[in-house]
C-alpha cells in the first residue's frame, strides 16, 4: 500500500535545533512560519508557553480581556491579511471560549490555529482542575486536531497545522499540549515539508483543461449568464481572474456576502450581492438567468432559499475546490473540482486560444439594467437618524476605503447593503455561523493585520455588549480600532422576525427597561451608557441622537487617533429590505 | 438502502472518533463497525454498514475523504465486494442435546471451540444469511451470549 516517494535527496534535509523545552520550540515553529503576532489569554495549562513567549521579541502577544475577543481577532487577523491567525488558552475554560471561533472559522473556511493548554497528561481523563477533552470537543468543527503526547513530535504537528490550515479549503487547525510537553526538553528536529497519506492533501487542486472547455460552448449559447461569487475568490485571491473572466464574457456578477469586495460593487457588471437580503436584482437576475456559474460557493441556504426553486431555467456550473460541495445543495450541470485562482485564469487563457466573443446578450444586461435603477437597495428618510443613513454617511466620510467588522443581525446586512466594497478582505463578518460578539474583538484583529487601513466595527447594541470588555484590548494595546453602534434598544433582527411572522410579540427582544423604552424619542431611557463604559475603559466616545449632528459625529470618530466609540441612536422600527423568508424562493421577496 | 463502506484510514489515535462523528453527525445509524489494522501495520481498515438515503450517503464519503488521516474511501456495491462476518455463540447444551448442536454446527461448517457441561462456545463464519440462519436454528436450545464482528469486507 506504501507509495513510492521521491528520494529524500530531493528535500532539503530537515533541521536539527539546539536542546530547548516543548514550550520554546513552539514558539520557534511559530516564528518559522512567519507568524509575528498572537492572541493569546495565559492560565495554569499555558504559562510554559506565554513563559517561552517572554524569552522571545520576535512575536508580539496581544493579550484579549476574554479568550472568545482573542480568538475572533486571531480569526479577523486572517480574513483581513490572508494569513493564517493564531490564538492560545489554557485548559479547561480557557480552551471551551475559543470553541465558538474555532466553529466560525470552520464555517466561513478561514484559516486558524488554535493553541490550547492542557493538564499534565498523567491528569488526563481523569477530571483534573480545569480539564476538558478539548481534542474531543472540537472534532465537528475543525479541518483537523492534534493532542501532542510528545514534544518531540511539536515541530512536524506544528508544520502540518499551519500547512493544513491554509491549503485546500483553509479552515482551523486544534493543537492541544498538555504542560509536561510544553516542559520537556528535546532537541527539535524542524520538517521542511510535509506529508500526508491523505492523496487529496498534497495533490496539487488544478482542473483539467477537458473540464475547463467544457465551460465554453455553454458560454457561447447563454442568453442569459450570470456568476455566482463567493468566499472562494477571496480566499484563493482570485479577484482579478474574476474580474478578467467576468470582462472577457461580459456576464454580470453578484457577489455572496462571503464574497463580497471578490468583485468591485461600483463595476458595470456587478450585481452587488444576493441572497436573503441581498439586491433585489441580484436575486431576480439568478432567478431568471439561463446560466449560472458558481464560483467558489456552497449553495447555502441564506443564498438559495428553496432549493428546488433556486435558478430552476439554469444550467448550472460550480466551479469549487472543495469536491464534496458538488451537488450538496444542489445538483449541477458541471461540477469542476478545482482551486478557482487557477480555474479562472486558464480559463481566461483558453477562451483567448479559441478567440471567445462573448454572445449577444444585449436584451439581458438592458433587462439587469432596468432592475438596477428601478430597485436599487434604498430606504425611506427619518426625522431620526436611520441606520441605513448612518452607513450611507460612513461610507461617503469614508470614501468607502476602510475595513468593515460586524456583529450578528440587521446592522450586519445595512453594513453589506450601504457601504461598498471594491476590493476583498474589506467585509469581516460572521457569517456562516452568525456568531454575535464578532464585531470589536474583530475590530481589532484587523487593525493589527492592516495598521494603514481605517478599521471601523458597525455593530448592534445587542452584538457589541457581547464583547465589550475588548475595549480595554483596544486601549492598553493602542489598537485604534474603532466602533459605530446603531443602538436601537432591541435585538433587532428577532424583532423584525417577530414583526414580520410572531405578530410583534416580543420574546426577550428589549435590552432594555420594557417599560420604559429608550429610543431617539426618550433619550433619557437609553440603556446602556455605551459612552460611560467606554470612558471606563479610557477609549473615547461620543453619542449622536440628533441626525444634525451624524456627519460631523463620524467625522470626529474617523478624525480621532484612537479606538472609538460611537453610540448612534436609531429607532427600531427599520426592517432589513428586501427580505426573502427562510426557505422560500425569489417570487416571495419582500420589498416593503 | 444498506450500505456497505470501507475505509482506509492511518492507524491513529482519533480517526475513529472522527469517521464515526462524521456519520453519526448526519443522522445515520451505524448497523455494524469493525476496525483492525491491515498488512501495513501503519494502517487500519473501517468496516461499516448503515442504511442511508443514497445521496445523502455519497456526500458523506466525499466528506470522510476529506478527514486527514483517511486514505480512501469505498462504498461496495452488491456483488463487488466479498462480505464475511465471524460470530460467536455460547449456547446452552448438556449429554441429551450436544450431538444434535454438534449436527447443526458441522452442516454450517462452525467449529465448537468451548465445551462445558452445561454450554458450548460455536464460531461461524459466513455471510449475514448464513449466520441468521445458523443462530435462528441454535434459538430454541438456548442462546446465552452472543458476539459478531460484524462485516468485513474485500473488494474482489
Amino acid at each position: 500500500m506504501k507509495k513510492a516517494r521521491t528520494s529524500p535527496a530531493a528535500f532539503p534535509k530537515p533541521e536539527i535545533g539546539r536542546e530547548m523545552k516543548g514550550a520554546d520550540c513552539v514558539v520557534e515553529c511559530l516564528i518559522r512560519e512567519g507568524v509575528d503576532v498572537i492572541f493569546a489569554y495565559p492560565g495554569g495549562a499555558s504559562q510554559e508557553l506565554h513563559q517561552a513567549l517572554a524569552r522571545t521579541d520576535k512575536i508580539r502577544v496581544i493579550l484579549p480581556r476574554h479568550e472568545q475577543g482573542g480568538s475572533f481577532a486571531a480569526e479577523a487577523y486572517s480574513r483581513a491579511s490572508g494569513q493564517v491567525g493564531v490564538c492560545m488558552a489554557t485548559s479547561g475554560p480557557g480552551a471551551t471560549n475559543l470553541v465558538s471561533a474555532i466553529a466560525d472559522a470552520y464555517m466561513d473556511s478561514i484559516p486558524m490555529v488554535a493553541i490550547t493548554g492542557q493538564v499534565y497528561s498523567k491528569y488526563i481523563g481523569k477530571m483534573a482542575f480545569q480539564e476538558t477533552d478539548f481534542y474531543g470537543m472540537t472534532l465537528p468543527v475543525v479541518k483537523h486536531s492534534y493532542l501532542v503526547l510528545d514534544a518531540n513530535e511539536l515541530p512536524r504537528v506544528f508544520k502540518e497545522a499551519f500547512h493544513l490550515a491554509k491549503s485546500g479549503r483553509p479552515g482551523p487547525v486544534v493543537i492541544d499540549i498538555p504542560k509536561d510537553v510544553q516542559q520537556a526538553k528535546i532537541q527539535p528536529v524542524f520538517p521542511t515539508t510535509v506529508e500526508f497519506r491523505n492523496p487529496t492533501i498534497t495533490a496539487e487542486c488544478h482542473a483539467t483543461d477537458e473540464q475547463l472547455k467544457q465551460l465554453i460552448p455553454l458560454l457561447a449559447e447563454a442568453k442569459r449568464p450570470v456568476i455566482y461569487a463567493g468566499g472562494g475568490i477571496i480566499s484563493a485571491e482570485a479577484h482579478r481572474e474574476l474580474k478578467a473572466f467576468a470582462e472577457k464574457t461580459n456576464i454580470q456578477v453578484a457577489t455572496t456576502l462571503m464574497g463580497l469586495g471578490g468583485f468591485p460593487e461600483s463595476h458595470e457588471l456587478s450585481l452587488r450581492w444576493f441572497g436573503m437580503h441581498g439586491s433585489a436584482y441580484g436575486n431576480w437576475a439568478v432567478d431568471q438567468c439561463d446560466l449560472l456559474i458558481g464560483v467558489g460557493v456552497r449553495f447555502d441556504d441564506r443564498i438559495t432559499g428553496d432549493t428546488s426553486k433556486f435558478a430552476t431555467q439554469a444550467k448550472i456550473v460550480h466551479i469549487d475546490v472543495d469536491a464534496s460541495e458538488h451537488n450538496k445543495n444542489k445538483r449541477v450541470l458541471l461540477p469542476i473540482t478545482g482551486d478557482v485562482r487557477h480555474a479562472l485564469g486558464r480559463l481566461n487563457e483558453l477562451l483567448a486560444v479559441h478567440k471567445f466573443t462573448a454572445p449577444d446578450t444585449k436584451a439581458w444586461h438592458q433587462q439587469l439594467g432596468k432592475w438596477k435603477k428601478d430597485h436599487p437597495f434604498s430606504f425611506e428618510k427619518s426625522k431620526h437618524i436611520v441606520p441605513q443613513e448612518a452607513v450611507q454617511t460612513l461610507y461617503e466620510l469614508t470614501k468607502g476605503n476602510a475595513i468593515i467588522t460586524t456583529g450578528v443581525g440587521q446592522h450586519q446586512m445595512w453594513a453589506a447593503q450601504f457601504y461598498q466594497f471594491q476590493e476583498p478582505r474589506r467585509y469581516l463578518s460572521s457569517l456562516g455561523l452568525g456568531a454575535m460578539g464578532f464585531g470589536y474583538p474583530a475590530a481589532l484583529g484587523a487593525k493589527v493585520a492592516r495598521p494603514d487601513l481605517e478599521v471601523i466595527d458597525i455593530d448592534g447594541d445587542g452584538s457589541f455588549a457581547m464583547n465589550i470588555q475588548e475595549l480595554a484590548t483596544a486601549h492598553i494595546e493602542k489598537i485604534a480600532a474603532k466602533a459605530m453602534i446603531l443602538n436601537n434598544q432591541h435585538l433587532g433582527m428577532v424583532v423584525q422576525w417577530e414583526d414580520r411572522f410572531y405578530g410583534s410579540v416580543r420574546g426577550n427582544t428589549i435590552l432594555g427597561d420594557e417599560s420604559n423604552v429608550g429610543s431617539p424619542d426618550n433619550p433619557s431611557a437609553l440603556y446602556p451608557d455605551f459612552v460611560k463604559i467606554a470612558e471606563g475603559y479610557g477609549v473615547k466616545g461620543r453619542r449622536v441622537i440628533k441626525k444634525s449632528e451624524l456627519r460631523e459625529a463620524i467625522s470626529e470618530m474617523l478624525a480621532h487617533d484612537g479606538p472609538y466609540v460611537l453610540d448612534v441612536i436609531v429607532p427600531y422600527t427599520e426592517h432589513v429590505l428586501p427580505m426573502i423568508p427562510a426557505g422560500r424562493s425569489v417570487k416571495e421577496m419582500l420589498l416593503k | 438502502m444498506r450500505h456497505t463502506i470501507s475505509v482506509l484510514v492511518e492507524n491513529k489515535f482519533g480517526v475513529l472518533a472522527r469517521v464515526a462523528g462524521m456519520i453519526s453527525g448526519r443522522g445515520f445509524n451505524i448497523d455494524s463497525l469493525n476496525v483492525a489494522p491491515t498488512h501495513d501495520a501503519t494502517l487500519s481498515r473501517i468496516t461499516i454498514v448503515l442504511k442511508g438515503d443514497d445521496a445523502a450517503l455519497e456526500l458523506c464519503q466525499k466528506q470522510l475523504r476529506k478527514l486527514v488521516n483517511v486514505v480512501d474511501v469505498a462504498d461496495f456495491k452488491e456483488g463487488q465486494a466479498v462480505l464475511r462476518e465471524l460470530a460467536l455463540v455460547k449456547v446452552r447444551a448438556d449429554s441429551g442435546n450436544r450431538a444434535e448442536i454438534v449436527q447443526i454446527a458441522d452442516i454450517f461448517r462452525a467449529k465448537i471451540v468451548n465445551l462445558a457441561p452445561t454450554e458450548v462456545i460455536i464460531e461461524v463464519t459466513g455471510d449475514e444469511e448464513k449466520l441468521n440462519a445458523f443462530l435462528g436454528l441454535l434459538e430454541p436450545f438456548g442462546v446465552l451470549e452472543l458476539a459478531r464482528t460484524g462485516r468485513l469486507a474485500l473488494k474482489r
